[in-house]
């Protein structure tokens, strides 16, 4: 059975969404997902409702009592999974697959501008027992450590960042949902946050929901004449104890790319996929997964990059829509955010220098100090 | 639309679980009391982490264990290294929604066997009660200003039971009497009372009035797993699966001030679904044991109702007929339920699960039920009153 996309819809992407609470945010991107499936009615055609969300994120515990309303789920079945919103696609994906479900909703949400301790919440992340007591100051570091161990590693320069950094805001300006992209902005000329990352290495904040509908094979047409086709996802943890983790190659990335092209059946895929969206939340990390989803080869992601093959009209374009560098970390709604790109520029709603827009390769990092990624794997 | 519910490709079956004791302030940490219950359930079913696939986690509130993205705090010790892990959260519901999860992971056919996990350490939460977390589950705008207290709200829904149903206080007391009884034979259990009688009940503390302390589960550190395989697997590493036949849950809305306070219609949704899908019309007859959640002693009435084993307010007159004794025609808790073996929360929901499995295998020792078990049914509830999660086990 194949599950494939009926619709997509999202919220924001602002660095403050002032006018609208989180509830309104969810109702927004839901209404435009439903709109999008073909005016599907979420009371009578959907069979399930997950919510990506983490009640640190969201400030209220048990945060999950807020899902059902907003997206029509009340009195029907929906739970939450406190991941990214790609794992949630994941969730569903299984879900149909089973046979039990027809059509599963998937959202998330985030209002980073509503949070004040921003580096507390994220540092309590860490291990209470063994990390935390360390109590760094800025979160960030943990970042930096793995920057300069992938690039001693394998010799990346800080100028290849630069090119990372320059190739985002330069694809972002065509993003209308890229708050971000300052394409005139010089890496070099921005402070340094945590050697060796310097602020326009990493991805701000930013508020967005979104909301993606998807259907059985048996089901889908019902919803849209020209479904996009999830063939595959699949998710890793490498490890909670940081300390352990490779802290120069993130195998979590790794791990979840090579499910995701079994079940996908992609054999080779720097030559099989089209264009890929990736976490880029810091710039080196644009390049690593580059070479996680096997996009090229291990320590060679930043010489391709730098002869153009992945930027907009190259060989293999990784992120058109400038990631997460352009648009901004939305928390959970990260992985949302990149599949219902990819979703836009394969349907040709979004225009987008590709040559070839059958397959894409979706990536999200749930970010510092996880070690958690997830694949998807999308064709027309 | 309705899913089609039939047929499914992979069959499920629960072929081991494991469980830590429930106390209140154990020494170890998340991360170890996860282990220790994965470790069991991995050492019953001869697996080792190699052999499993997939990882599904449940636990309940972040502020419980103080750490910001649990899930991926517990990963280690719930054994979800290098592999496909993932946390689901329905709040007090989600121990019976971790193998819901886990089903789908196996039913899809993407992972064979399938390591549940669910932990709760809540008692080092906070000062000086871990009440205090459930200080912040409130709408930040209507509801958190007044500092609403959870056990006020549960008072209210126990009142309105009694009202409704003209239950007193003396019936619903049996149920936390049974359930502290029953959980002296349960070798985790952190209030087994041999000879708690309902004038205990009805002189300890008021909390929040009808609520009184012995009519409340404890609160406890813990953690339950299971092995959930595929027909294949299941066969070749026991001779007694049991097989997961029924899976639903349902989530009201979040505005509790609105819903029938009597009757937990979301339950009843939830029960539905997963009767329909395990071909069960008649639950008072077809499931021979139940471990519905109890939380407080009312709750195990309000839920037999909503799952159908009782009709409205039948509950109690069922349970001071003896009925839902261990040796009764409808046992209800034989493990001491939340009130008896102790309330970590994912935990204690997931203990249940575990607790249909040892009964419907003839393992449960001390705990067996008189009548012979074909199948057997776990439910859950959480959130502000508003979720319901169900399971339905057999043979």
């Amino acid at each position: 059975m194949r599950v494939g996309i009926a619709g997509v819809g999202w919220f924001g992407f602002q660095p403050e969404v002032v006018d609208y609470s989180f509830r309104e945010m969810m109702f927004k991107a839901a209404q435009r997902a439903y709109e999008d499936a073909g005016g599907l009615d979420p009371r009578r055609d959907v069979d399930a409702f997950i919510s990506c969300q983490e009640d640190f994120w969201e400030g209220i515990s048990i945060a999950d009592e807020f899902a059902p309303d907003p997206v029509g789920g009340a009195m029907k079945a929906v739970y939450t999974v406190t991941g990214d919103g790609l794992q949630c696609v994941g969730q569903a994906y299984m879900m149909i697959k089973s046979g039990l479900f027809d059509v599963v909703v998937v959202e998330s949400h985030g209002k980073p501008s509503d949070v004040v301790t921003l580096n507390e919440v994220m540092f309590t992340a860490t291990d209470p027992v063994s990390l935390r007591p360390l109590g760094l100051e800025n979160v960030h570091a943990l970042a930096a450590l793995e920057a300069r161990a992938y690039m001693a590693r394998y010799g990346v320069e800080e100028e290849h960042l630069e090119a990372v950094v320059e190739k985002a805001h330069k694809a972002g300006v065509k993003n209308p949902r890229a708050a971000y992209a300052s394409p005139g902005r010089s890496r070099a000329s921005t402070p340094t946050v945590v050697d060796p990352l310097k602020e326009a290495d990493i991805a701000k904040f930013v508020d967005a929901a979104a909301v993606v509908v998807l259907a059985s094979d048996r089901v889908v047409r019902d919803f849209t004449d020209a479904p996009v086709w999830v063939d595959g996802v699949w998710w890793s943890t490498e490890i909670s104890t940081l300390e352990y983790h490779d802290w120069a190659f993130p195998h979590h990335a790794r791990e979840a790319a090579d499910g995701a092209y079994i079940q996908a059946k992609i054999a080779d895929p720097a030559k099989e996929v089209g264009f890929a969206e990736v976490d880029n939340r810091y710039s080196f990390k644009e390049l690593q997964h580059i070479e996680a989803l096997r996009l090229a080869p291990r320590g060679q992601a930043k010489e391709l990059l730098a002869d153009g093959a992945f930027c907009p009209g190259g060989r293999l374009p990784v992120n058109l829509s400038g990631g997460a560098l352009a648009e901004g970390v939305p928390f959970e709604v990260h992985g949302l955010a990149r599949l219902s790109y990819a979703v836009a520029v394969m349907r040709g709603d979004f225009k987008a220098e590709v040559d070839r827009r059958d397959v894409a390769v979706v990536h999200s990092w749930r970010g510092v100090p996880t070690t958690t990624s997830v694949v998807a794997v999308l064709r027309l | 639309m309705t899913s089609r519910n039939i047929n499914f490709k992979h069959r499920v079956a629960v072929v081991s679980a494991g469980m830590t004791l429930f106390r209140s302030k154990m020494l170890e940490t998340p991360q170890e009391l996860a282990w220790l219950a994965a470790r069991q359930a991995l050492d019953e079913a001869g697996l080792t982490l190699k052999d499993i696939d997939c990882v599904v986690i449940g636990s309940a509130p972040d502020a419980f264990d103080g750490v910001h993205m649990k899930g991926e705090y517990l990963a280690e010790g719930a054994g979800g290294i290098h592999k496909p892990t993932i946390r689901v959260y329905v709040g007090g519901a989600t121990g019976v929604f971790v193998p819901i999860a886990a089903w789908w992971h196996v039913a899809s056919g993407l992972c064979k066997k399938v390591l549940v996990v669910a932990e709760e350490k809540m008692s080092h939460a906070a000062k000086p009660h871990p009440q205090y977390v459930f200080r912040y589950i409130w709408d930040p705008i209507v509801e958190k200003p007044l500092n609403p207290n959870l056990i006020w709200i549960f008072a209210m829904e126990m009142h309105r039971y009694m009202y409704k149903c003209g239950v007193k206080k003396e019936d619903i007391a049996l149920v936390s009497v049974k359930n502290k009884r029953n959980a002296c034979g349960h070798p985790s259990a952190q209030l087994c009372m041999p000879n708690i009688t309902v004038d205990d009940v009805l002189k300890s503390e008021v909390l929040v009035w009808p609520v009184q302390l012995l009519d409340i589960s404890p609160t406890s550190d813990g953690a339950v797993a299971l092995v959930l395989a595929s027909e294949e697997e299941a066969r070749r590493i026991t001779d007694t699966p049991v097989w997961i036949k029924g899976v639903g849950w349902t989530l009201d809305t979040t505005h509790w001030t609105n819903r029938d306070l009597a009757y937990p219609e979301y339950v009843r949704r939830a029960a539905e679904m997963a009767y329909r899908m395990a071909g069960i019309d008649n639950p008072r007859k077809q499931i021979d044991v139940a471990e519905p959640y109890d939380p407080f002693d009312y709750k195990e009435l309000h839920h037999m109702e909503g799952l159908g084993l009782a009709r409205k307010c039948e509950a109690p007159v069922l349970t001071r007929e003896g009925v839902t004794q261990r040796d009764g025609d409808l046992p209800i808790n034989p493990s001491g339920g939340l009130l008896g073996v102790g309330n970590p929360i994912a935990a204690a929901g997931l203990m249940k699960v575990a607790e249909i499995f040892w009964q419907v295998r003839g393992e449960a020792g001390a705990r067996q039920v008189k009548k012979p078990v074909y199948t057997g049914l776990a439910q859950a509830w959480g959130d502000l009153m508003q979720a319901g999660t169900v399971i339905v086990m057999g043979i």
